[in-house]
């Protein structure tokens, strides 16, 4: 599974994975497709791959323009690094993919959108208990030491999905995305069996709603109080939406195939917001309207009060594509 | 990072005067015609408040608010049947969970509670709508711009496709 001597073919196509900001597992996720990484690596060489072998980013910047065929890029953009690199793999693949979640909406590191830079670094190298730093340092681009400039990727003020930077030809969502959706995407896209390019198509998912792929029995009765998991066990088989469960299902695309639901535990929503909707947030504040059994505006309010963290939960993979993207 | 989204000054936002702007979504059974009889009774208010119709508070997509927001607003106004008056049966019972979960996601994202108001006007309080157009737009004025999609531009975000600037 070597790379290339550059320039050579062998007639096998040239993948590349690179990681940006996320928490690797999407690197993990793509071994899930279990013993047909043997089929893949038949039909393709491996030349990035940061996470499971050594490559410089200078061997990318030596291929010839457009000489990966596919990349998959999963995190989103917190540095100028990432950005640098989203701009490299640009120019020498000629399918980029946005690969999971962070690369498609931000992902959870895009919960850091609720706080400015300045709060960030606060907290990360001041505040945080385990942290020592009486002299106060912290990163910055350029720093002068005797010897020259040191230089370190610039921290954004804001967490971006790859689309903000780079033209995406396709995104596969999910935290991680699931085995065999991934499987049939590198399939789709290998035989060239996908519609348009360059214009972030989603491909790994479905059109339609958890809900749609959830087996779980709507008894079609209202929710009567939010509860948490931890404050019962809920009944199998039955929606955990209508239990009182905030389930994301309603306002997330499918294509996991319900995994979550099927362990008893609520939908995240990490696929994201469902087809017909780009707000993923604001999509389940409106499937919430329809779905509380709240006979006055006081009632309503009440419920409305016992959700924790309504933002957080509803935009918890999707911050970076939402409106408004960020707190003030 | 350098790409840059056009500017979002309008004719009401030039930094010398600038106005409050305020989306307004009415219901077109009462509410509308709530601010239909204060037109026709001469009541005064604040011109600042931009009227969207639509056929039911029920109908308006929080999607929508956030939106107003994020392309320029500086307060966002809902306005529909009392409950128990909708045209539809229970419309407006879907506005009533709706507003104030969108008021609590939009307070965690910084905006001041009092650019959102959520009220009930029937056909005939066109005395109440101007009362609350006055209101918020005195509101809304105290507390200046909200220019979200500067913000945005200062952190670098939404610089993508969809951005969408008044005065585009």
């Amino acid at each position: 599974m070597g790379a290339n001597v550059q320039g050579q073919t062998n007639g096998k196509l040239k993948i590349g994975m690179y990681w940006a900001s996320s928490c690797g597992g999407c690197d993990i996720s793509l071994l899930e497709i279990g013993p047909r990484i043997l089929e893949l690596i038949q039909i393709a060489d491996v030349v990035l791959w940061p996470c499971v072998a050594d490559f410089k980013y200078r061997d990318v910047a030596d291929y010839p323009d457009g000489y990966m065929d596919v990349c998959f890029y999963n995190g989103g953009i917190r540095s100028s690094e990432q950005e640098e690199i989203a701009r490299l793999l640009r120019q020498k693949c000629k399918t980029l993919i946005g690969y999971g979640a962070c690369a498609v909406g931000g992902g959870i590191p895009a919960l850091a959108n609720f706080k400015s830079r300045a709060e960030i670094y606060d907290v990360v190298y001041h505040q945080n208990p385990t942290i020592d730093n009486r002299e106060r340092v912290e990163p910055e681009p350029l720093h002068e030491v005797p010897q020259g400039e040191l230089e370190l990727p610039e921290f954004y003020p804001a967490v971006l999905r790859l689309k903000d930077v780079v033209p995406v030809d396709y995104e596969i969502p999910g935290c991680p995305p699931q085995a065999d959706r991934v499987w049939e995407s590198i399939q789709a896209v290998v035989s060239g069996a996908v519609p348009s390019r360059n214009a972030a198509v989603r491909v790994g998912c479905f059109d339609k709603t958890v809900c749609d792929e959830c087996s779980r029995e709507k008894k079609l009765v209202k929710i009567k109080a939010f509860r948490r998991h931890h404050q019962f066990r809920p009944e199998p088989d039955w929606c955990l939406l209508e239990q009182g469960i905030l389930c994301m299902g309603p306002a997330t695309r499918s294509g996991c195939g319900a995994l979550c639901l099927k362990a008893d535990v609520a939908c995240e929503g990490c696929y994201g917001p469902p087809a017909n909707a780009e707000d993923q947030g604001t999509c389940m504040v409106g499937a919430l309207g329809a779905l509380l059994d709240a006979p006055t505006e006081d009632r309503a309010r009440e419920m409305v009060a016992e959700i924790a963290d309504p933002t957080g939960t509803f935009y918890r993979f999707s911050l970076s594509s939402s409106f408004m993207k960020l707190a003030k | 990072m350098t790409e840059t989204v056009a500017t979002v000054q309008t004719p009401q936002m030039t930094p010398a005067v600038w106005e409050p702007r305020i989306i307004g979504f009415l219901c077109y059974w009462c509410s509308y015609t709530g601010a239909d009889s204060a037109g026709t009774a001469r009541m005064k208010y604040p011109a600042n408040v931009d009227i969207i119709k639509v056929m039911c508070s029920g109908r308006i997509d929080p999607e929508l608010i956030a939106t107003a927001f994020a392309s320029g607003a500086d307060g966002v106004m809902v306005l529909g049947c009392h409950i128990g008056d909708c045209h539809y049966i229970s419309g407006n019972h879907k506005t009533m969970v709706r507003m104030p979960l969108m008021r609590r996601i939009l307070e965690d994202l910084g905006v001041e509670p009092e650019r959102f108001r959520h009220e009930w006007v029937s056909a005939a309080e066109g005395e109440k709508f101007s009362k609350l157009v006055t209101e918020i737009t005195e509101q809304v004025r105290e507390l200046g711009p909200l220019n979200w999609p500067q913000l945005m531009r200062e952190r670098g975000v939404g610089h993508g496709t969809d951005l969408r600037p008044w005065g585009e």
